[in-house]
């Protein structure tokens, strides 16, 4: 059998595309992070618990209205973004002119009352969400189901339509700008507050959309969000907080360089992501990506 | 009392803070159809903090602020451009993650009757020179030149000009003159801050001097020649 380090190929191989399968969450994940991050200044603590309401939404959707899978992905965003906008009306926006640690507090709370009300009523054990894309191939070195090809293609699809947006058409220059400087942009006659609370909204969408993906590959678990926004903070850290190339690629990155490290070194493996971060903040403060400010 | 109907802008007992400090103490100007007004003073005296009044970039402002007659003084900015004012920050506020291009095109056209891009870039050969560069990465009077340019685009037909000749050499700060002598002969209204004196004076109509956050005082083109020792005495640092 091949042999790369000592290690078996197939083994390595499998790593490696679990890894990406883990990137894509954490692409996902941390663009909507940076997104929110550039236009409000606010670190959302809630995303975690916004990828675990998409995921519940989507498991209420099928378990009480009988609705599949196809409709959650489109319609659990929706539901759990339009939460994020009512949020960013009634209370975020009252906090923009206050130090950013306001905007940072009343999300982590948001985070704990949500987890809270969830774990109350669900428990903790989780819901099983039942796999949409049934089957898979066998590459030789392991069985790799569709729906991991499918969560992969999504993810780069949604990170790539987003960067266009962002970084190629009109509504994106005014995104690009109003981060820079809102006062003048709304002085050119644009309604910035309108911007910036459907920027919310759609950063929360993008956290529901990839809880939604993650319910056929996990247990549907008030916890879900807690487990992975963690290392999702990483990412964005080790990325640059304002910059959404960035926290693409470093989703991807670290996803993979995970995997590697569950082959060579087994026991940093769910430390590596911090350790890289220890080393980025050291060396480069505004992130791989970031801009320093 | 009917409001004239060539008054763009009336401005009475505008008072402005930031946070707990009094930057405005009662502004009272006016500003008929056409005319480039100026607004002179040291630093610190209030000019731009009046600007910013009357396209509503700040926030706690007071008195009343009357354009075409209706009231604005607590109407959101976007709502103030919307009404044909627009604004040229001292800064410039060159966006640096946009292009020349994108700068220029960033602002929303307003009303019908604004400058094409091709004329912008006939008034400013150097923009369309460098289009497709960063915006930041344009020299200090390329930077206000696409300051000026991109509001020209809009439709806005009463601008607030902020300092567009500081910092910038004699031979730009020609060249910006011309733009404004010609944005005047075409029927802008222009309210210009100034610490420029002699540039202030070979393109306006009146001016306002002023002080401590106050007018001090209104001088008519045709008066200056008498009042230039007293300005000298205002413009000291």
């Amino acid at each position: 059998m091949d042999m790369i380090f000592g290690v078996p190929l197939p083994l390595l191989l499998g790593q490696l595309v679990l890894g990406l399968i883990n990137g894509a969450t954490y692409a996902i994940l941390s663009l909507g992070l940076a997104v929110i991050f550039g236009m409000l200044k606010v670190i959302n603590f809630a995303h975690g618990a916004q990828y675990m309401l998409g995921a519940f939404v989507a498991w209420m959707m099928a378990s009480w209205l009988g609705l599949g899978f196809w409709y959650a992905l489109i319609l659990a965003p929706l539901v759990v973004g339009a939460g994020g906008i009512v949020l960013e009306r009634v209370f975020l926006r009252h906090l923009y002119d206050k130090d950013h640690l306001f905007g940072l507090l009343f999300t982590f709370g948001f985070a704990l009352v949500a987890e809270g009300l969830f774990r109350y009523h669900f428990g903790s054990t989780g819901q099983i969400y039942s796999n949409p894309i049934p089957g898979g191939m066998q590459l030789g070195f392991m069985f790799l189901p569709y729906y991991r090809i499918f969560i992969v293609g999504i993810a780069l699809l949604i990170c790539f339509g987003t960067w266009f947006v962002i970084e190629r058409t009109k509504l994106g220059a005014y995104l690009r700008a109003a981060t820079e400087d809102p006062v003048l942009v709304r002085a050119f006659g644009i309604n910035v507050p309108l911007l910036i609370t459907l920027t919310y909204g759609f950063g929360v969408a993008l956290a529901a959309l990839a809880g939604v993906i993650a319910a056929p590959i996990q247990n549907v678990s008030p916890l879900m969000g807690s487990h992975i926004i963690i290392t999702v903070f990483a990412v964005v850290v080790i990325g640059g907080l304002n910059s959404i190339m960035g926290a693409i690629i470093t989703g991807f990155a670290l996803g993979l360089i995970e995997g590697l490290a569950k082959v060579f070194i087994p026991e940093m493996s769910n430390t590596v992501v911090f350790v890289i971060m220890a080393i980025v903040l050291l060396l480069r403060p505004a992130g791989l990506f970031g801009q320093e400010q | 009392m009917q409001p004239d109907a060539d008054v763009i802008l009336d401005v009475r007992d505008l008072e402005a803070y930031y946070g707990e400090s009094k930057a405005l103490h009662g502004v009272t100007l006016e500003i008929r159809q056409g005319e480039l007004v100026t607004l002179l003073g040291r630093n610190g005296a209030g000019k731009s903090t009046t600007l910013k009044c009357i396209m509503g970039a700040i926030p706690r402002r007071y008195g009343s602020i009357l354009l075409r007659g209706a009231e604005v003084i607590s109407a959101p900015s976007n709502k103030i451009a919307r009404m044909g004012v627009a604004w040229c920050p001292e800064n410039r506020g060159i966006f640096s993650s946009l292009s020349v291009e994108e700068n220029l095109l960033l602002p929303p056209i307003i009303a019908p009757g604004g400058l094409s891009v091709e004329e912008i870039y006939t008034l400013f050969p150097n923009l369309a020179e460098r289009r497709r560069s960063q915006g930041t990465r344009l020299s200090g009077g390329e930077q206000q030149m696409l300051a000026i340019g991109r509001i020209l685009r809009t439709g806005a037909r009463f601008l607030l000009m902020d300092e567009p000749t500081e910092g910038l050499a004699p031979v730009i700060i020609q060249k910006i003159g011309d733009a404004i002598r010609l944005l005047k002969e075409r029927g802008y209204t222009i309210l210009l801050v100034e610490q420029n004196f002699h540039f202030a004076s070979s393109v306006a109509d009146r001016h306002y001097v002023m002080e401590d956050g106050l007018i001090a005082e209104h001088i008519l083109a045709a008066d200056i020649g008498g009042a230039t020792e007293r300005l000298h005495e205002y413009l000291a640092v």
